[in-house]
Order: C-alpha cells, then structure tokens, then sequence
C-alpha cells in the first residue's frame, strides 16, 4: 500500500516538472517533437533511478559513517556525472540500438536538475504515506520513489510535446511565439495537475 | 599540446583540483561547524520556550516512541514537556513543537515545518482563532466534523485533522511517560 | 576601459539577461520566486557561486588539459556551492530552509557552466569577476520582479509589506502561477526588446 502511494503521490501529485520545478531546461528544450521527448523520457527515466540507488548507497555507507554529509552535493553531483558518462560507453558498446534511441540525450542530463534534484530529495527529507509515522525511505523506497518521479516527468513530458505539436501549427500572436505561450501551456497543465492535490 | 592532454597530466590536473577543493571545503566546514550547531540549538530552544510555562530549565533532547522531546524541571520534578511532533498533512509532512502538561493537557504548539497550500493549510501558522484555541486545549484531539472539539481552519479540514493528530500523539507520549514513572 | 567595465555589468540586466534572453537557469527562477525576498535571496546566493567560481575558473584554465576542462570546472563550482551551504547553515539557516533544495542544486545551473564555457576560461580573472557580478545582478534583478509580481497578485504584498487585507489570487503563489507570470513577463520582454 505505502509504494502505491509513494507512486501515485511521485508521478501525479507532487509531479516533478509541473509542481516541483526540476528539470525544466530539457522539459522545454526538446519537447517540440513528440518522438525525442520520449527517448528524452526514457533517458532521464533509466539515470535517475541508477543514480538515485547509487548515490542512495554512497550517502548511506560512505558519507554516513564518515560523518561527511556536507560533501553531499559534490559527491553526488560527481557520481552523477561520471555514471552518465559510464551508461554512454555502456550502452554503446552493449546495445548499439538503445544507444542510437537515448545517446544523443546522455550529455544532456548531467546538468539536468531533476537527477541531482531526486538524489538529494531522497536523503534529506522525511516522508509519511498512510499512517506511518514519518521516516527517511530506504532503499526500495527512494528506488520505487525515483523510478515514478521520473514517469512523471515521462506523462508531463510526453502530454506537453503533443500539445506543442498542435501549437506550432496554431496562429500564435507574435510576441507570444515559441516559449512564451508554451510557459503559458505548461501553466495550464500545472493547474489541471494540482486537481490531484490532497489525494494521497 | 600532446603534453597538457596526456593521460598524465588530466589525471595529475583533476587530483591537485581535487585536493584543493577538497582542503578548503574541510576547513570551511571546521570553521562553520559551531556556528551551524548553535545556529540550530538556538531555533530549538526558541521554540521550546515559546511552548512551555515561563521558568523552568530545559533539558537535552530525549527518545521515545520515535518522538523527540524535552523536559522542563523546576526543583526537581517535571512541570511540562515539549514534544516534536510530526504527521503527514495535505501537501507533505506537518512538523509542530508540542507544550504540554504532565496531566495531558496542551500549554502551548507551534508549527516547526509544514508543506501545505499556502492561503489553505499554511494558515495553520497564522490563523488567529486556530491558533490561540490550542493555548490551554483540554478535551477530544479530533476537529468538530469528527465530533471532537477543535475549531478546523475554513477550507482546510485536512490540515486541521493533521495538526490535531500531531498535538494528540504529543499528548499520548507524555500521558504515557507519566504512566511509567 | 572604464566603458567596457561598465558594459560586463550593466549587458546581464538587459541585452544577455540570463532569464529573459538567454532562457538560463528555469529550475530556480521558478521555484523560489513566491515572494519578492525569495527570489532576491536566491539571486545573491547565485551570484555568490557565480563570481566566485568564474574568478578560479578564468585563474585556472590555462593549465587544465581541453578533456578535463567540464569535470573540473564541476569540481570547482561544486565546492563553491557547498561553500554556500554551510555559510548560509550558520548564518541565514532561515534562508538556508526556505530555498531548501534549490541551494544544492546552483552546481546544476545552466547559467553557471555557461558563463564558465563561455567567457571565464576565455578571459582573464577581473573582467571575469565583472562578468560574473553583471550576470548574476541581472539574474537576481529578473527573480526579484518576478517575485515582486507573484507577491502582489498572490499575496497582495510586496516585500512582506501588505496593501491589500486577506488573500489574493492563490494561483499566483502556486505553481500554475509561476508558469504564467514567467510567460507573460518573457512575453512583454519580447515586445519592448523588439522596438
């Protein structure tokens, strides 16, 4: 019941692009076309779940028992970087095919804020779905935790380049053209979202 | 410039980066380290008085049923606690700093942390009626709906129920620790 | 020379301002602007990472090898951050807790490892500095307006001073808010910039 929660609560309530504001750059960067803001969902889907297991685990075994929490957003950031790099040599080599569908999208989510953004959520803040009393997740929880998060930054993603396929064929006036009425879009979107306020 | 991109030389360039890096962020945090402590001890302790009976010293923080609290003795015997309190309310975790008396009752709360609708469930830091009710509270943890007493905030019937659940769980550890002695 | 001084300060306010212009740096501008102190304390805290980090950065990259170039410059903004955070721990924890993640995450804004790509390594340490105190003013001045904005029509005040009593549009201190002020701000940007 409390990874039912923990998913709904990720992906629709406390959406990560349209109520908590990571990873916008990219959310607004390649969404024009429907076909890259799925391989870019995808990309950011399969680092943000590795990279919150192993910064999870850095945090817990490394950082912890040395007492070097404040080298937190280093070390991570660090960690993030390097294991961008090491899925893109991977994934090279292992899977030419995955490579060509997500490879082009690997550099870009370095400095995408919605990774370190999870990494940091998941160590730091205290949850409590349903009636438990509030504690930090473990790990099965940060990893169910960042795995949902970051299929919500797939839906909004995915339902925001479909609407902006639509409105690059639409009469916009012209100062409004390009990110303006797409801030505007996505400020719609943010609205229909927080109908799911309050339900877990 | 086949000297300076050598395997070498990137590896010696990041090491010495490292290392610098590494120093100075050792030896702010030793530097910041105190301040910070105090920093945090003085937002405690502020709250603590600001929900306990004037008088009375403050004791270290202590354990129990996963709650932190506090005591505050006057010659020797307990007049009342402070409990840290936390539940989840409508937009994320509601943490309040809890005064109460040995026989139960509330002296005083105050919200430490909350995530709630700012204009809805954020009035639950400023809403006058709600929060002078809790001053002296004595009677059923539950908001009027639910048949209890306490007066929920217009709109905001979930942060209420949360805020009451957290000053109930407070009231329950201390019933519970005068139990034991 | 005094001239092109002035030109690195006064170009991030209007010509390559960070957030109008350059579209840099969404996550925070969003985020933090709820009132119009939010936004100015995130601001200061950028522009304190960002000039400190484009003097080291303009002083070292001479002698980093072009492959290193990106996990280095990390290193040191990095460090700069963390610098920050526990400046900000013990002097301005009630700062520290209102911005909460979005400190942390300076190391992963767009405008930081710009500047340093684009003009710190290319430049020496003072105009450098002065790049970074003009982009960072004119990223602090656009979170500032657009916190001013969000303040008055969501809480109807501006710097905690209140002129209108009891509520405003609670939209505008949400999310949806954040989205549309920003929109409609870019938007009259556009029109001033064009004549």
């Amino acid at each position: 019941m409390e990874y039912f929660l923990i998913i709904i609560s990720a992906i629709f309530v406390n959406n990560i692009v349209l109520a908590q504001f990571l990873g916008i750059c990219p959310f607004l960067g390649v969404s024009g076309k429907l076909s890259t803001s799925t391989g870019m969902s995808m990309a950011v889907c399969f680092v943000i779940t590795l990279a919150t297991v192993v910064t999870w685990l850095l945090n817990r075994y490394l950082l912890i028992p040395f007492g070097l929490e404040f080298l937190q957003t280093i070390a991570f950031i660090l960690v993030i970087a390097a294991l961008v790099q090491m899925v893109e040599i991977v994934l090279k080599k292992v899977s030419p095919s995955l490579y060509q569908a997500l490879g082009i999208f690997l550099p870009l989510i370095t400095t995408n804020c919605a990774v370190l953004g999870v990494a940091i959520t998941v160590v730091t803040k205290e949850f409590s779905f349903g009636s438990a009393v509030p504690h930090m997740f473990n790990l099965a929880e940060s990893t169910v935790y960042a795995f949902a998060t970051s299929l919500g930054y797939g839906l909004a993603m995915v339902l925001f380049s479909g609407i902006r396929e639509h409105l690059a064929l639409s009469d916009v006036p012209k100062p409004f053209r390009g990110l303006p009425i797409a801030l505007i879009t996505v400020s719609i979107m943010a609205m229909a979202f927080l109908g799911f306020s309050g339900i877990v | 410039m086949a000297a300076k991109n050598s395997i070498l030389s990137m590896a010696l360039c990041l090491t010495a980066v490292c290392l610098v890096c590494g120093a100075v962020l050792g030896s702010v945090y030793a530097v910041t380290k105190s301040p910070i402590e105090e920093a945090a001890a003085a937002e405690a302790r502020a709250a603590i008085a600001e929900v306990l009976p004037e008088g009375g010293t403050i004791s270290e923080a202590m354990q129990a049923d996963g709650m932190e609290y506090y005591c505050s003795l006057a010659d020797s015997s307990v007049v009342a606690y402070a409990v840290k309190s936390s539940t989840g309310g409508f937009g994320g975790l509601l943490t309040l700093m809890v005064g109460v008396l040995p026989d139960g009752s509330i002296w005083n709360t105050k919200v430490l942390s909350h995530s709630e609708t700012p204009g809805l469930g954020a009035k639950c830091t400023s809403d006058p009626g709600f929060i002078a009710q809790w001053k002296g509270f004595k009677g059923n943890f539950a908001v009027r709906k639910d048949g209890g007493d306490v007066d929920a905030i217009t709109a905001s019937t979930i942060t209420s129920r949360a805020y009451a659940k957290a000053v109930a769980q407070a009231s329950e550890l201390v019933l519970s620790l005068n139990k034991e002695d | 020379m005094a001239g092109k001084n002035w030109s690195l300060i006064t170009k991030g306010f209007f010509k390559e301002n960070p957030t109008f212009v350059l579209v840099l740096g969404m996550c925070p501008t969003l985020a933090t602007t709820t009132s119009a102190l939010n936004g100015l304390e995130m601001g200061l805290a950028t522009l304190f990472v960002l000039v400190l980090s484009n003097i080291v950065i303009s002083l070292i990259s001479p002698v980093v090898p072009d492959k290193v170039h990106i996990p280095v410059y990390i290193v040191v903004i990095a460090t700069f951050v963390t610098v920050l955070q526990l400046l900000m721990q013990a002097y301005t924890p009630a700062a520290y807790r209102t911005l909460g993640l979005f400190i942390p995450l300076i190391v992963v804004n767009c405008i930081i490892l710009g500047r340093a790509e684009a003009f710190a390594c290319k430049h020496n340490c003072w105009e450098s500095a002065l790049d970074g105190i003009g982009i960072g003013l004119g990223f602090t001045a656009s979170l500032t307006v657009i916190g001013i904005v969000r303040e008055i029509l969501g809480s109807g005040s501006v710097f905690g001073w209140k002129f209108i009593a009891g509520d405003g549009i609670l939209a505008f201190v949400m999310a949806p808010g954040a989205f549309m002020v920003l929109g409609y701000l870019l938007v009259l940007f556009n029109k001033i910039a064009k004549k």
